[in-house]
């Protein structure tokens, strides 16, 4: 679906580029088809969009939200002040600590550090988006038997980091969890309990559907 | 943070129309993981985001031994470490971008945006510019220098350069192609890299309306390559000082040894003192110990980071001993 409206405004936009060259009027799709110059030329302003609020739509857990927001909003921010979706912490605002992680196609990225405007047409998993049915997902259940937390403040981020991280990594090593995990601190330094926790949904969850 | 304007253009020429001519009116997102961060600490203050990552033709890996390996700019690198032929051909390349220890960076960070990511120096983090300039004189010598630079540091810039991929790509003759209204120009990774004399410069070579769109990397039967990066912790930081090499082993001897060190210099600091103590040797320990104190031997520290010699000299002699047993 995706890729087809890439295409699809990839070939727009070309078509854009080609009138404002002053081109040949042969519109590649007919997209364009009895635009004239000038409209072509609003079409390519309408492309920047705020500093005032944008319409967006983020696809968190499997649902869509639309929301109007400042292109400066983070992912981050989206979630906990716009959405009231609050499991992914803020803590030091600037991708080096791990505590905002969230899935985005799957993989973790920063929400603190990734833009909502950026996250759009994308899937986001948050810590919300783990348990099904009231079920705990394997590697809750592990931090959770293996007293992975001590705060707590540190856990949402490091669950989905390690859950990402089981679904590439299926039989992990110690030093591969140790390194797998590198971009998520724990001031508290419950990292014994974390790798131990790993290794254990690591068990848990081979042969098994991974949430998320 | 301050609020900008935002546009996601689908083609080059687009989005370099969507630029400034003007530095600091105009940024180009990539990754973000550098930019968003310095935007909120009002370092960067943009007045319009142009997001380079919808554009196809900066994305895509290719490799053929002919022609060597074009990275797109927007590769991730984590794209870049799942690469086959980049790991069966450029192990140094591959250790570089391994030294980026959070996956949650390697996700998101481009090889475009690792090479132009702004330096870690904390005067410049905190507003007091590359320089770090405060009443016309910089704070550094006198200042919290730990980790600032100890080659190519006789004023004004202390700061070390923070690329990671630099030294390896600069020690395999790589080049990136910028993209700018006036059409394209390719230079080598080595000359992208300046070190500033005045305030307000840049440290890359790139005008504020060019896009850095790719980076090609030579292929050379038999090269055999490594990166050897010291850090004070395992887990995500920015070395205390790198090393990448670039050598041939023919008739057992070293042939064609490239020495670039990182984080040492405002700029990724190559050796042609250690690529001589390497040149036409017989691979040993005492050769690559060699090297390295050839790489420091006019080491210059500042008050507070003369142990970054000993590390920079034990980085070299790390990453040659590790390209030398290689097979190849």
């Amino acid at each position: 679906m995706r890729k087809k409206r890439e295409k699809k405004e990839a070939a727009l936009a070309l078509s854009r580029r080609d009138f404002l060259k002053g081109a040949g009027v042969t519109v590649s799709g007919g997209l364009l088809v009895g635009s004239s110059a000038a409209a072509a030329e609003a079409a390519v302003s309408e492309n920047v969009v705020g500093p005032g609020p944008v319409p967006i739509t983020l696809r968190i857990n499997g649902e869509n939200h639309r929301l109007s927001l400042e292109p400066r909003i983070t992912l981050l921010d989206a979630l906990r002040d716009h959405l009231n979706i609050t499991g992914s912490k803020k803590v030091c605002d600037r991708a080096t600590c791990g505590a905002c992680t969230m899935l985005m196609d799957k993989k973790p990225v920063y929400a603190c550090t990734v833009l909502a405007i950026e996250a759009e047409g994308h899937d986001i998993t948050t810590i919300e988006g783990l348990a099904k049915d009231g079920q705990l997902s394997p590697v809750m259940e592990a931090f959770w038997k293996n007293d992975a937390q001590q705060c707590g403040f540190c856990t949402p981020g490091f669950v989905m980091a390690c859950t990402a991280f089981l679904m590439k990594n299926s039989d992990p090593t110690l030093e591969e969890i140790e390194k797998g995990l590198g971009g998520n601190l724990c001031r508290c330094g419950t990292y014994a309990g974390i790798r131990r926790a790993a290794l254990e949904a690591a068990k848990a969850m081979k042969g098994a559907q991974i949430h998320g | 943070m301050q609020a900008f304007e935002y546009a996601s253009p689908r083609n080059l020429s687009e989005a370099v129309r969507l630029l400034s001519v003007r530095w600091g009116e105009s940024s180009i997102l990539a990754g973000g993981t550098d930019l968003i961060s310095a935007m909120k600490d009002g370092i960067s203050t943009p007045k319009r985001l142009v997001n380079i990552k919808q554009i196809s033709e900066l994305g895509g890996i290719e490799f053929s031994p002919r022609n060597g390996l074009r990275l797109g700019a927007m590769v991730t690198l984590r794209g870049l470490l799942d690469h086959a032929d980049v790991q069966q051909h450029y192990p140094g390349l591959i250790q570089a971008a391994e030294g980026v220890r959070s996956e949650q960076l390697r996700n998101m960070g481009t090889a475009g945006g690792e090479l132009l990511q702004r330096p870690r120096c904390w005067y410049y983090r905190n507003g007091y510019g590359l320089l770090a300039m405060h009443d016309g004189k910089s704070l550094v010598p006198d200042g919290q220098n730990e980790y600032h630079a100890i080659l190519g540091n006789s004023g004004p810039a202390y700061f070390v350069s923070p690329s990671g991929l630099a030294p390896i790509l600069i020690a395999l003759g790589a080049t990136v192609t910028l993209h700018g209204p006036r059409g394209t120009r390719r230079i080598e990774v080595e000359k992208l890299f300046v070190t500033p004399t005045r305030v307000g410069q840049r440290e890359h070579d790139i005008q504020p309306n060019e896009i850095l769109t790719e980076i090609r990397v030579p292929y050379r039967a038999g090269v055999r390559t490594a990166t050897y990066e010291v850090r004070q912790k395992e887990a995500l930081d920015w070395p205390l000082a790198a090393a990448a090499v670039a050598l041939r082993v023919e008739g057992g001897v070293i042939r064609d040894p490239r020495v670039v060190l990182g984080q040492v210099a405002p700029v990724p600091w190559a050796s042609p003192e250690a690529d001589r103590a390497l040149s036409g040797k017989r691979p040993s320990e005492d050769v690559a110990d060699a090297a390295g104190r050839a790489a420091v031997a006019k080491a210059t520290p500042l008050s507070k980071n003369g142990y970054k010699v000993q590390l920079a000299r034990i980085a070299v002699k790390r990453a040659v001993l590790s390209a030398v047993q290689q097979g190849g």
